[in-house]
């Protein structure tokens, strides 16, 4: 018998946890040769005469123009100036969006008044807004960081409010029965149940702040990167204008890593699809 | 013995839009009619009645979830104000919290009753083991299996230490050999705590097996049709009391309640359909 379960307990774990690193390496080398593939036909496709190399610049030349940016410093310069305004529309959304969020769920009379107008903004495009923007604040930081605000604002706040107003009313009444008054309830049961939903908010509004900001800063900006990748089509400096956008892919990919992988902490509790 | 609960001609009457009459009309529903009965402190009664005869809805009441449109119900011979820890309710679809471990949330209503966290811990460990899951103190709810959840749900409402405790048909969504398990268990904590038990049921043969007293409801509007000393209740658990020829008298005999009732109410339901 005693032998029975030890062998069991040894041979069970050993095969099951080699394949499992094995096939994380695996994956990991399957993507990087997609993404070489890719990069190849970049690379071959322009000087083939596939397409028109001064429009399409080969991935090498690109890179090099890239690097002379990167190494001016001007690249840092624009990087920079986007990620503050993003980041500061961003962030404002959040402070403005989650609180709001919560107490129109919260208070049915405050959801129910405000449901139209809500609806109204909701399908209101942020960037048919842009000129009432320039208009009222002008061109400076100050439009385009209300702009990303506008744009961030609706998916944390509609997500609130639908996190909110959707709990399980099983749990609510759990939670009431054994003896919850409504404040304990609300930071005991509403708001963790919330969270994973506020979430998906969160990363939604992450990829708008940065597709509005850009646009912004093509129709007028003086830096950041939507302004480089303006600046540098109409200057016809064709492969620093493709490092710029570039540059946004991978801004875009670094902030919806970040925002998943809190994301992924802050609902470790819930079923995971994924496995 | 004196009377832990008392039912004294307890009516609930909803109101519920009319999808007959015009838009506004609503129409009065009685859920349950003049409910009486009472239950004796330590007593383990079952309650069995037709879907929809008002079970859930006795429960609420006495729960404090919700109030009597009439009558009055009282625990230790007051009546009842408000939801509160002296009763504990395992619902029937568990009603853990998902985003709180095993034992976070057998400590839930211990943090509602104010015990310092050190204790806490000791008590939800107790309980942990009281129900047979010591070792899955950190899981999450959707990593346990449906007996599993089961059972947390039910520590979670001993470790509180309720006088009374009210469960809404726990077993329903369990297998049949999970569900014999954790009838035995029941009873083996029943007779170690010695807490009222009032335990609703769909199942008759789990009403014998239970129940000191049986309560047979009438289809809706529910009153108790019938109380039922169960003669088999000589409690040895290590005995097979399903096979005594007295487990199949009381069985047949609220069998033949039931099903005057079953008739009743699916003639009425036919009669609505076609009105
Ligand atoms: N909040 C409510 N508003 C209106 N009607 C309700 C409400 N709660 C319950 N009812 C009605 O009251 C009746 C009794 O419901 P209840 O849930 O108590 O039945 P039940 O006996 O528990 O049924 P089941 O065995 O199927 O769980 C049902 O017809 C139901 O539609
Ligand atoms: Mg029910």
């Amino acid at each position: 018998m005693a032998n029975v379960n030890k062998s069991v307990t040894v041979t069970i774990p050993a095969p099951g946890r080699i394949p499992f690193s094995f096939h994380w390496l695996q994956k990991l080398l399957k993507q990087t040769v997609v993404m070489m593939v890719l990069l190849f036909l970049w690379e071959v496709a322009p000087r083939m005469g596939l397409v028109d190399q001064t429009f399409f610049p080969p991935f090498s030349i690109v890179a090099e123009g890239w690097w002379g940016l990167a190494v001016s410093g001007d690249l840092y310069d624009h990087f920079l100036a986007s990620i503050l305004r993003s980041l500061s529309g961003f962030g404002l959304a959040i402070l403005i969006g989650i609180p709001l969020g919560l107490v129109i769920g919260w208070y049915p009379l405050a959801n129910e008044l405000l449901n139209p107008v809500l609806e109204l903004f909701r399908n209101t495009a942020a960037l048919a807004l842009l000129p009432v923007f320039i208009l009222l604040l002008g061109i400076g930081e100050t439009s385009k960081i209300a702009i990303v605000i506008f744009a961030c604002l609706f998916p944390i706040l509609l997500n609130t409010i639908n996190a909110v107003r959707n709990v399980d009313l099983l749990l609510i009444r759990s939670a009431k029965s054994m003896g919850l008054g409504s404040t304990q309830l609300f930071y005991k049961v509403i708001l963790p149940a919330s969270i994973p939903t506020i979430f998906t908010g969160i990363r939604m509004s992450g990829s708008a702040s940065i597709l509005v900001l850009i646009a912004a800063e093509m129709v007028g900006a003086k830096e950041g990167l939507g302004y480089l990748i303006s600046y540098t089509q109409m200057n016809f400096q064709i492969p620093e204008m493709y490092a710029g956008i570039i540059t946004i892919a991978l801004l875009g990919l670094i902030l919806n890593f970040m925002l998943v992988s809190i994301e992924k902490k802050l609902s470790k509790w819930k079923e995971n699809a994924n496995g | 013995m004196t009377d832990k609960i008392q039912f004294n001609h307890v009516s609930k009457v909803f109101t519920i839009r009319d999808s007959n009459e015009r838009k506004n009309g609503i129409k009065e529903f009685t859920a349950i009619n003049n409910v009486h009965f009472s239950v004796k402190v330590g007593e383990f009664l079952t309650l069995v009645g037709p879907s929809g005869c008002g079970k859930s809805t006795l429960l609420d009441l006495l729960g404090g979830l919700t109030k009597p449109t009439s009558g009055q119900i009282l625990i230790d011979g007051k009546p009842i104000k408000g939801p509160g820890l002296d009763r504990g309710i395992v619902f029937q679809q568990y009603a853990l919290f998902p985003w709180k471990t095993a034992m976070g949330n057998i400590e839930f209503g211990l943090e509602a009753k104010e015990i310092p966290k050190k204790e806490r811990t000791e008590i939800a460990r107790h309980f942990l083991a009281l129900v047979g899951l010591s070792g899955f103190e950190n899981r999450y709810p959707h990593e346990l299996s449906g007996g599993m959840k089961q059972r947390i749900a039910i520590a979670r409402s001993l470790a509180y230490e309720p006088d009374v405790l009210l469960m809404d048909e726990p077993f329903a969504a369990l297998d049949a050999q999970t569900r014999e398990t954790l009838q035995t268990e029941l009873l083996r904590i029943w007779e170690k705590t010695k807490k009222t038990i009032i335990f609703i049921t769909h199942g008759i043969d789990e009403a014998v097996y239970l129940g000191e007293r049986i309560a047979v409801m009438t289809s809706r509007p529910g009153t108790i049709k019938q109380m039922i000393q169960n003669p088999i209740h000589s409690r040895n658990l290590d005995e097979d009391i399903r096979s005594t020829p007295g487990f199949a008298q009381a069985r047949h005999q609220i069998w033949d309640l039931l099903r005057e009732e079953v008739h009743q109410s699916q003639a009425f339901e036919r009669k609505n359909e076609t009105a």
